[in-house]
């Protein structure tokens, strides 16, 4: 499907998506890389940064699809970098600052699921975003395997790891759930066949992937309907802002800058 | 026929030939035609169209290999419209058999799962995987416990 096919209601649903999609990536993508240089480990400060340089990349392809979708001449670094820190439409699970290593740990394994049964979620509806799927599917399988296996290790570790790693998935429970709040238009959406399924169902598979990986580590987490489901994409903290002044600050500096 | 044209157009065979002599710029002895980057050669009335395939979404290369793929066709005497696109997923098994001897030749692994893979200098499988993340996103880290040599494998996508 061509975008002069899609109707209003659609393609306004799909600028949603898709701008969540990115900053979603946009964001976690910048937090991560605060570890270039100062991971635990040298292969942790690699893999760190290259899952960074993975997420920004995504979300530099899909806020490219947005840009198209929206053909008002704005270009996918007007998006990224031109808007004032409430424009942006991250889930509340990445707007936190990135904090210890245990912190980054269960943000990323929390993450890196959501994310995974989002991306199944979609279809054929609109091929661009469907071909963009395919392959980032690909690069992500890595990261949840990256979080799988630091999970495994910190939750297994015993002591102050795994002390540190279960109260941070204890504190970030309660939004990790706001990844997956069902878009404006879902409905649309899904009869346009750009969503196979509703957010709601993607959800409930989630949880249950979470509870079989954490139960037999010994962990129970909460991660029913996110606390202010409204506001769940829409409040930011004075974390994000600090993280906002950061990777703007180049484009402030020199806006016709090039890579 | 485009203007600037000069001479007869080149055909595919023609085009595929110039380009594998577009290295990838991180492996100067493997091209973009071994690597499985080039989906699509149309020479048309307006040029030269090549559809190439990122490895990695993010791969901060393209602009390199864009830039490199027009100055090589410039002397065929036609604009060259190069474009990335994400149509077919590029993935490690694209890279042809001699793309895989090259990178081998190179001190890289060429991309197997990770019980498969064998060290590029001794050709040892008793190899460990130290991280799925290396120096760029398309490449692994790995030690040989034969040889005793760290060495990258391409990941497999």
């Amino acid at each position: 499907m061509t975008d002069a096919q899609l109707d209003a209601a659609t393609s306004a649903a799909l600028d949603g998506l898709l701008l969540s999609m990115a900053d979603d990536e946009f964001v976690i993508g910048f937090s991560d890389s605060e570890w270039t240089g100062i991971a635990p480990i040298l292969e942790e400060d690699i893999a760190m940064s290259s899952i960074a340089q993975d997420e920004l990349g995504h979300a530099k392809a899909l806020y490219e699809l947005l840009a198209g979708v929206r053909a008002d001449g704005r270009d996918a670094d007007a998006i990224a970098y031109d808007r004032e820190p409430d424009a942006y439409r991250h889930a509340r699970l990445v707007d936190r600052g990135r904090g210890d290593w245990a912190m980054t740990i269960a943000r990323r394994f929390l993450y890196d699921t959501a994310d995974a049964a989002r991306l199944a979620s979609i279809g054929e509806g609109w091929l661009p975003l469907a071909e963009l799927v395919g392959k980032i599917r690909r690069e992500e399988r890595y990261h949840v395997m990256h979080a799988l296996v630091w999970a495994d290790r910190l939750a297994r570790a015993g002591g102050e790891a795994r002390s540190r790693f279960v109260a941070a998935l204890e504190e970030l429970a309660p939004d990790a759930p706001t990844v997956l709040v069902a878009p404006d238009g879902e409905a649309a959406l899904l009869a346009a066949g750009i969503l196979t399924r509703p957010f709601a169902d993607a959800a409930a598979g989630w949880r249950m992937e979470v509870a079989g990986i954490l139960g037999p580590l010994g962990i129970t987490l909460a991660l029913d309907a996110p606390v202010g489901r409204a506001t769940a994409r829409t409040s930011h903290s004075d974390d994000f802002r600090w993280l906002h002044g950061e990777f703007t600050s180049v484009r402030r500096s020199d806006p016709e800058a090039v890579w | 026929m485009s203007p600037l044209a000069a001479g007869p157009a080149p055909d595919v065979d023609a085009v595929r030939e110039v380009l594998r002599g577009v290295a990838d710029p991180e492996i100067p002895t493997v091209s973009i035609v071994d690597l499985g980057m080039v989906e699509r050669i149309e020479v048309g009335p307006n040029g030269i169209e090549v559809e190439l395939l990122p490895t990695f979404v993010g791969c901060p290369a393209q602009e390199i290999i864009r830039d490199a793929v027009i100055q090589a066709l410039a002397p065929l005497g036609r604009p060259a419209i190069v474009g990335f696109s994400f149509r077919v997923p590029w993935t490690s098994d694209r890279i042809t058999p001699a793309g895989r001897a090259r990178l081998a030749a190179t001190g890289f692994a060429p991309p197997a799962e990770p019980a498969d893979v064998r060290c590029p200098y001794c050709r040892s499988g008793r190899v460990a995987m130290d991280s799925a993340f290396g120096p760029t996103q398309c490449r692994s880290l790995f030690y040989c416990r034969d040889c005793r040599q760290p060495f990258e494998a391409f990941k497999p996508v």
